[in-house]
């Protein structure tokens, strides 16, 4: 077999591992959270008997280890349970499925993401390069200064900004981004915007400035010197010289920061009102609704996992001597 | 073409490299001329000005360097006047270079072929496919096994002395006026360096190219340039033709540039053995790397381990140190067996065997002091402390020729020799009877490599020392050992006294090691290959 390969196979296994772990650790984590939801959604007044079997009901009587396998068992198969909002102790049962509570609220968070994605991150490898080809310029300078300062920017405060001058002193975007499922494409798209580019003023700048870094870094290279002494342009240098060894660190902060599109913006999305997961599990752990907090923590996590994954099996496969041994 | 212009004039350059704030300068007004189908050598130590000086021939300074002055002219073209984009026109194509180390001045993520290709095809000079050709056409010509193919095959999957064949060949690609090679066997073992100098030798012969060859040793510029010019401290010392340079150097200073080869003692063994190795077998994981080596260590004399890069002999003083136990076999110390790992030895066992390293720079903690780094074995070893250890260390700094002004300096403070001198005090504290030198002349210059072994061998006189000494160049071996191992893929070729050794007959590598080195006299290369056609054609 090719080494790559069981290299890529041996990274997915520890992938699994480690969700698995995090699994653990998301199901203690939500046990230490104070209270729980039966006293959360009864009050203070009820009676011991009522909570008991409200408890009994919603399976919070079993001991730990055994609601740890009943979820993770119904996870594997695909089943997050059955959200606990809707129910009350009347006996009145209006619940929700995690699943179908959860997958519209992730597909807009997706959505949000992707579209943020696509021009983000050719717009920060285009400004990293030409950053790194012109370095010291004017051009290099003010891509420097530009992103410094929106990175330094809280992303709420970025977001306010825009909200005043383009939502509100040159109203040309709408400010809230309160989308629905049955909006056409367009106009999702249009409403999108303002989230859209203050999550994109965050990120590109950590990109830009590392693949400026990435191939400033292998520009000392002996490898280098030659190709600038066999004449050939500087275009010719960074792009076809530099570029592809520098893969791997670039690659490693894109995943980073896709990973943090899904995962981090939940301060973004309350901003616009942005129906997002991160809404969703904020608002899931202020009602003790675990089973949904525990389907975000894990939906998390498996991102983070799967994109730094993806991140190391490029930079395996941009590195020639893994890919062509000897 | 008119032959009587030379096709590089340089006169009067000066180049500034800029450190501590400031420009001082590197290169301090040489004149240089060439003429086409010629070769120069330039030679001097590190630090001289030789890549430098060989850039600005391309009109090209390192970042952190500029030409400051003089005059370049190439072919008529003022490369000091000259725009970036009309030199880069000329660079690769009119101009090439060779760099020191092949492995690193290949892109590792492209093929050999796209990089030879890049210039020809870059400048618009051939298409693709006919540069293609023509690079199979030299890598035949430089002697690459399989030159139909090889371009196929990334860095990495080719050797090193392959590696720099093929940089020639990539130089030669545009069909150049003048190459400058910059070094180009210093990386390389002396049984590959001959090969690669050959074939480069016959390459620039049969095109006709004219060539800069910048090296620091005057052996090997003796096979390869017509004119030699010595420089030091960024001047010209002298310029002569190769013969009249090696037969009658005017200056002192090139006469230094082979000090080593000056010292000489006869090599002496003893009944008394302070250190034996008996069928010594160690492996890395399950890659074997020693088979069944045995040796012995005179009391009070030097055994010399020689060999080219991956034949065992650092891992030999690995075994000895005990960082790698052996697989089978045993070290005995003065006649008792010492424990195989590291662990099992006792902090006297490990105090009377000490280890000086061939890079200096990188075996010092740069943030402690002299002081520190030479009172911390007296400490550990000998318990000493307070005005103990700094009495004891302003000795040792005494031994080793240093006053004791160096004892708050950092190793940042200091010259390569001055380093490596305190690497030497500081075995020398732990007041060792044996003592593994791995290479620890190698990094450093003629004239400090003569001061280095002139000590270490001052040292083992007054204090009856006894010396393993690690090493691939024959030159030091000669100069100071008594005994020599001589060591081919992991097993001993052949042992004994050094006068035995260097005397015929030999065994087949030993013979190929020692004529391999190659000779202070014109026409060495030519002899050597032309034995090596009538060994191949009777064989």
């Amino acid at each position: 077999m090719h080494p790559v390969l069981t290299t890529v196979i041996q990274r997915l296994a520890l992938g699994l591992l480690t969700l698995f772990l995090v699994s653990l650790l998301i199901f203690s984590a939500v046990e230490f959270l104070p209270g729980d939801f039966t006293q959360a959604v009864l009050g203070q007044s009820a009676t011991e008997e009522t909570v008991a079997a409200f408890r009994r009901e919603l399976g919070l009587d079993q001991p730990a280890w055994a609601r740890y396998l009943d979820w993770i068992g119904g996870v594997v198969q695909g089943d997050f349970g059955t959200s606990f909002s809707g129910r009350a102790a009347s006996g009145v049962n209006r619940s929700r499925e995690v699943v179908d509570l959860v997958a519209p609220r992730l597909m807009n968070t997706l959505f949000l993401a992707g579209m943020t994605a696509l021009v983000a991150v050719p717009l920060a490898l285009f400004l990293g390069i030409t950053a790194a080809l012109w370095r010291n310029s004017l051009y290099d300078r003010a891509v420097n200064a530009a992103t410094l300062s929106t990175i330094s920017m809280p992303e709420f405060f970025v977001a306010y900004i825009l909200i005043l001058v383009f939502g509100s002193l040159v109203p040309i975007f709408p400010s809230l981004a309160n989308v629905t499922p049955e909006m056409p494409l367009g106009e999702r798209i249009w409403r999108c915007i303002l989230p859209s580019a203050t999550l994109m003023l965050v990120i590109v700048a950590h990109m830009m400035r590392m693949t400026r870094a990435a191939i400033i870094n292998l520009l000392a290279s002996p490898y280098i010197e030659m190709a600038r002494l066999k004449g050939l342009s500087a275009r010719r240098v960074i792009l076809y010289h530099a570029l592809p060894n520098a893969w791997a660190p670039i690659v490693n902060v894109i995943a980073f920061n896709l990973a943090y599109l899904v995962v981090g913006v939940v301060v973004v999305e309350v901003v616009f009102v942005y129906p997002g997961i991160g809404q969703l599990m904020v608002d899931a752990v202020t009602s003790r609704d675990i089973p949904v907090v525990q389907a975000c923590a894990l939906i998390f996590a498996g991102t983070y996992i799967t994109l730094n994954l993806i991140a190391d099996i490029l930079s395996i496969v941009t590195n020639p001597r893994l890919l062509h041994p000897r | 073409m008119n032959t009587d212009t030379p096709l590089l004039t340089m006169r009067g350059v000066r180049i500034d490299g800029f450190a501590d704030e400031r420009w001082t300068p590197i290169v301090k007004g040489v004149d240089l001329t060439l003429h086409r189908g010629q070769v120069l050598g330039l030679i001097g130590e590190s630090g001289a000005g030789k890549s430098t000086l060989g850039l600005a021939a391309m009109g090209f300074a390192r970042p952190g360097c500029r030409i400051s002055g003089g005059e370049i002219l190439f072919d008529g073209i003022d490369l000091m006047r000259a725009s970036e984009a009309e030199k880069q026109a000329l660079r690769g194509v009119r101009i090439a270079y060779v760099a020191q180390s092949a492995a690193a001045a290949f892109n590792p993520a492209h093929t050999l072929l796209e990089q030879t290709i890049e210039a020809p095809v870059r400048h618009g000079l051939m298409s693709a496919a006919e540069a293609a050709d023509y690079a199979r056409t030299l890598y035949a010509a430089m002697d690459l096994p399989d030159p139909d193919t090889i371009g196929d095959r990334y860095p990495h999957q080719v050797s090193g002395g392959q590696l720099q064949r093929a940089m020639t060949a990539m130089a030669m690609c545009a069909k150049p006026d003048l190459i400058i090679f910059d070094e180009p066997t210093t990386a390389l073992d002396v049984t590959t360096q001959v090969n690669v100098l050959a074939a480069m030798r016959k390459a620039i012969r049969e095109f006709g190219t004219a060539a800069i060859y910048i090296t620091h040793d005057l052996a090997v510029v003796a096979q390869m340039a017509d004119r030699i010019k010595v420089l030091r401290y960024g001047e010209e010392v002298e310029e002569a033709p190769t013969e009249t340079m090696l037969a009658a150097p005017k200056h002192p200073y090139t006469k230094s540039l082979w000090a080593v080869r000056a010292i000489r003692k006869p090599g002496e063994t003893g009944p008394d053995k302070v250190l034996e190795l008996n069928g010594i077998t160690a492996a890395y994981g399950t890659i074997p790397v020693l088979r069944d080596i045995s040796l012995a260590v005179p009391r009070g004399k030097t055994v010399a381990l020689v060999g080219e890069s991956g034949s065992g002999k650092s891992t030999t003083a690995r075994v000895i140190t005990g960082l790698l136990p052996p697989v089978a076999g045993e070290v005995r110390f003065e006649g008792a067996p010492l424990p195989p790992a590291l662990r099992g030895r006792s902090r006297d066992q490990l105090r009377r065997i000490q280890m000086i390293y061939q890079s200096a720079d990188t075996a010092m903690n740069p943030r402690h002091t002299v002081h520190e780094i030479i009172g911390r074995p007296v400490q550990f070893y000998l318990g000493k402390s307070g005005a103990e250890v700094t009495a004891r260390v302003s000795q040792l700094l005494d031994m080793i020729e240093l006053d004791d002004s160096f004892m708050d300096r950092l190793p940042g403070e200091l010259s390569g020799g001055q380093k490596q001198r305190i690497c030497i005090a500081r075995a020398l504290a732990a007041e060792p009877d044996v003592i593994i030198c791995d290479e620890v002349t190698s990094a450093l210059d003629q004239i400090v490599q003569e001061g280095i072994l002139k000590l270490l061998m001052k040292l083992q006189r007054t204090l009856g020392l006894s010396y393993i000494f690690i090493t691939h160049d024959i030159d030091t071996v000669r100069a100071i050992a008594d005994e020599v191992v001589v060591m081919f893929q992991g097993e001993v070729v052949e042992q004994g006294l050094k006068e035995q050794i260097f005397a015929p007959p030999h065994p087949a590598y030993t013979e190929l090691l020692l004529s391999s080195v190659p000779k202070m006299e014109t026409g060495w290369l030519e002899d050597r290959i032309a034995a090596q056609a009538r060994t191949a054609s009777g064989g």
